[in-house]
């Protein structure tokens, strides 16, 4: 549970639990047997009463200690709540394509042992899972799930299936000018100079990196979505991977000093612009001055 | 005694005349300076669609010398310390030092690099919409098919000058199209490696090639072209433009505006409308920013790499000519050679020979001034079209990888679709044109023969419907148009021809009350009505009273067209 989600989770969690564990009344059997001697009338006050209070009490007293159980749930790396309810949504959401031990099923979705949280915070994340429909390559949309489930989901498949867990810290803490040079060896080829992405064959792409977040690259870098290699430690360096982060991010927020940026994505829209724009105009001047014979 | 030159009769008494008599009497100039201002330019907005390529170029050599000032052609290899920080520290060449310098420390550098690169391909692209023009009217036609060849000669320079100048800031992007070109050097067999080496002078990229392209991009494609342009110039005041067919308008005559001062008017403001849609991109839409690209280095390579939009084409053919090897008498031709050499060869070659061929053809020797309407030459008009389609498939193939990212189609099915749109949408298109020609050119003689379509019902005694048509000139006994056809255009509505009130005037907005024109329409009705007792249906005089509409079928405004024989 290294996310910063996961504690918040946890107390809400709890308390819903608590209350379905009260109703099979714990305190009443040894109350209603000291009084059984007593008359009808007294001894179904006191059994009232007695259930009142035993009720008050176990409901007072659970609350007071529940968040301190789950709490320490958490810290002991026990099955924790947010395990059991990730395998609730695990079952709902992403059982039928990934089988029931996250073996995978053929012909609809790859094994998750081994993938990790990473990959699950990069698929569900990014809204490519659930999956719509089995295409060419997942579209992403975005996320069906709230962070905390993401958490949880998170949580059952690292429980379960093991891999790479996501970084922490500050994912920008780089150098600019090495990460640019990394994007370029390694990235570029397919997200393009200015992560704009790009066609691959078959359907299949490159995503844009414009939406993507810090952590969003940092696991696809980790876990290698979809027809993206994996980078793992051993190719990249924690360290080169924040450097790369670092310039993808600083690109995206850096203003075009030229003027119009044209979407950056080269002489395609530069083509587009001559012609549109520029010819449309002169051929539009020329024209009106065509009239002024 | 002193000689002092008495003033004569017609003496020029102004300063400047002085001046200019001073000048005439020791080189004698007068006359050729009358001649050349008094020349005649015949008047139409397609006639300056060439001019845009000249004012483009001027705009290239101005702004290209400012680039020289501070532009290090040299691959010298440097650690970069300047002023952008995400390059910091990174080695790259001297000359993507230089540009990285000239975008952000060099005053004013960037503006003038963006202008040079937004000229370069306008310059680029009027020269192939004058072209279009050239070969739709048929003004390549005996005698002017030397213009022709210079044309040709002019776009083909324009195309590889442009590729030299896109290579020069030794970017990641242009790196990736200098790759390329060297991969189709190699592929032509035999000589293919004996090229490369000649042009690299060693393995890719070596340390040499930025320099080479550096002489060719300033010195010796600029001087080709602009001693190519002054001969296109001087052949064009030599042989006299052509003109559209027309009231007053033969083979030997030229009709239009003189030199001086209307047609330099034109032509000035249109230099600076010119300049101005260029100083408007280069300082508002950003191209070719070479900082995100990063420094070339042969180990890296961006998705979406494409050349400038005129070598698109070439890029184009060879994304989608299938990938076959071929092995003859123990070559080996790759797949590469047809798409980026064999499908431009095939077009440059036939563009430069068009008139050759089409004199071939239709045995047509003679000398031509008159131009011609597009749809009345239909087979030139429709193989033209098809070359136009053949063009755009490979054009828009050539990215194939942005629009199938930008437009969530596979590339697969982009690639496939221009293979097939290649050979299927030509003859299409050939087809369309075709009868689009036919039915023009029938419409027009309907017109001729019918007159005009008046809107007017009027029924017969009878009880039969007509509708009424307005002749455009004298009618036979049967009521049908004795005009012929000559190649002009026709009017097809009743107010080209006066039927209603003339136009308002005004391009952008009315400049004139409407009221007014309507009012003045109807005096000049009145006028026509008493002295004349007959009269057509409309109360408008005919074509020949009235006068011709322009081209563009609105009445001319202003003066009165000049005229000239042709020599």
């Amino acid at each position: 549970m290294s996310t910063p989600n996961a504690s918040s989770v946890a107390p809400a969690e709890g308390r819903r639990r608590g209350l379905r564990r009260l109703r099979p009344e714990a305190g009443t059997p040894a109350a209603a047997a000291r009084d059984r001697r007593r008359s009808k009338r007294s001894r179904r006050l006191a059994n009232v009463a007695g259930l009142m209070a035993a009720l008050v009490l176990t409901g007072v007293g659970y609350s007071a200690l529940a968040p301190g159980a789950s709490a320490a749930d958490d810290s002991t790396g026990n099955p924790s709540n947010a395990v059991e309810a990730g395998r609730e949504l695990y079952v709902r959401s992403c059982i039928t394509c990934h089988g029931s031990n996250l073996e995978g099923v053929t012909d609809r979705g790859p094994s998750l042992i081994g993938a990790g949280e990473a990959a699950v915070y990069f698929q569900v994340h990014t809204g490519r899972m659930p999956l719509v429909r089995q295409e060419a390559q997942a579209a992403e949309r975005p996320p069906i799930f709230s962070e905390e489930e993401i958490d949880q989901l998170m949580a059952y498949v690292q429980e379960n299936g093991g891999g790479p867990t996501l970084p922490s810290g500050d994912l920008r803490d780089g150098d600019l000018a090495e990460g640019g040079e990394l994007f370029r060896l390694n990235c570029a080829q397919c997200h393009n100079f200015t992560g704009q992405g790009g066609a691959l064959s078959s359907g299949k792409r490159a995503p844009s990196l414009a939406e993507a977040n810090d952590l969003t690259i940092y696991a696809a870098m980790l876990h290698g979505p979809e027809n993206m290699p994996v980078f793992g430690d051993n190719q990249l360096s924690p360290d080169e991977k924040r450097s790369i982060i670092d310039y993808v991010q600083t690109m995206k927020t850096s203003a075009d000093p030229g003027g119009y940026g044209a979407g950056r994505v080269g002489p395609v829209a530069e083509g587009l612009v001559i012609w549109v724009a520029a010819v449309g105009a002169l051929l539009f001047g020329i024209f009106w001055m065509g009239t002024k014979a | 005694m002193a000689t002092s030159t008495v003033p004569g009769p017609g003496a020029p008494a102004t300063l400047v005349g002085k001046a200019a008599y001073e000048v005439d009497d020791r080189l004698i100039v007068a006359g050729p300076v009358r001649r050349t201002l008094n020349k005649v330019f015949p008047d139409h907005w397609s006639f300056l669609l060439g001019e845009i390529a000249l004012y483009s170029f001027i705009m290239l050599l101005l702004s290209g010398t400012y680039l020289t000032f501070f532009y290090d052609a040299s691959m010298k290899e440097i650690v970069y310390e300047g002023s952008y920080s995400a390059l910091r520290g990174i080695e790259m060449s001297a000359a993507y030092e230089s540009t990285l310098d000239i975008s952000f420390d060099v005053r004013g550098g960037l503006f003038i690099r963006q202008m040079h690169h937004w000229a370069a391909l306008l310059f680029v692209a009027s020269i192939v919409v004058h072209l279009l023009r050239i070969f739709f009217t048929g003004a390549y036609r005996r005698p002017r098919e030397t213009n022709w060849f210079i044309g040709v000669a002019l776009l083909v320079l324009a195309m590889l000058e442009g590729f030299a100048g896109y290579t020069l800031p030794d970017d990641l992007l242009s790196g990736t199209g200098l790759r390329i070109f060297s991969a189709v050097f190699l592929s032509i067999p035999v000589i293919g490696t004996w090229i490369y080496f000649t042009v690299f002078g060693g393995d890719f990229p070596g340390e040499l090639i930025i320099g080479r392209l550096y002489i060719l991009h300033v010195l010796i494609i600029p001087a080709v072209l602009l001693a190519l342009i002054a001969l296109h110039l001087l052949i064009l005041v030599k042989q006299k433009h052509t003109q559209f067919p027309g009231a007053g308008r033969t083979e030997h005559n030229v009709v239009g505006n003189r030199l001086f001062p209307t047609f330099a008017a034109k032509a000035t403001g249109l230099l600076f409308i010119v300049f101005g849609v260029l100083a408007a991109l280069g300082g508002l839409v950003q191209i070719n920013p070479i900082w995100q690209m990063g420094p070339y280095n042969p180990a890296q390579v961006s998705a979406g790499s494409q050349p400038d939009w005129y070598i698109g084409f070439v890029d184009g053919g060879s994304r989608i000519f299938p990938p076959w090897e071929i092995d003859l008498w123990g070559y080996h031709i790759p797949p590469v050679l047809w798409g980026a050499l064999g499908i431009p060869g095939i077009m440059f070659t036939l563009l430069m020979l068009y008139p050759i061929i089409e004199r071939k053809l239709t045995g047509d020797t003679a000398s031509h001034h008159l131009l011609q309407r597009p749809r009345d030459v239909p087979v030139r008009t429709s193989l033209g079209a098809m070359a136009i389609t053949a063009y755009l498939v490979l054009f828009i193939s050539g990215g194939n990888d942005v629009i199938a990212e930008r437009f969530d189609i596979s590339l697969n099915a982009m690639t496939w679709a221009g293979r097939i749109g290649f050979l299927v949408l030509p003859p299409i298109a050939y087809w369309a044109t075709y009868r689009l020609c036919l039915g023009l050119e029938q419409h027009d003689r309907e017109v001729l023969e019918h007159g005009i379509e008046t809107g007017v019902i009027r029924r017969l005694p009878s009880g039969e419907f007509i509708e009424v048509h307005q002749p455009l000139g004298p009618v036979d006994e049967h009521g049908h148009g004795m005009l012929a056809y000559g190649g002009a255009s026709v009017p097809k509505k009743m107010n080209q021809v006066g039927g209603a009130r003339r136009a308002i005037r005004g391009f952008f907005k009315p400049i004139e009350e409407p009221a007014a024109v309507q009012l003045e329409a109807e005096q000049e009705a009145r006028g026509l009505e008493s002295e004349q007792s007959h009269r057509q249906l409309t109360g408008s005089g005919r074509p020949s009273e009235g006068g011709r509409p322009s081209e563009g079928g609105r009445p001319s405004e202003g003066g009165k067209p000049q005229q000239e024989p042709r020599a």
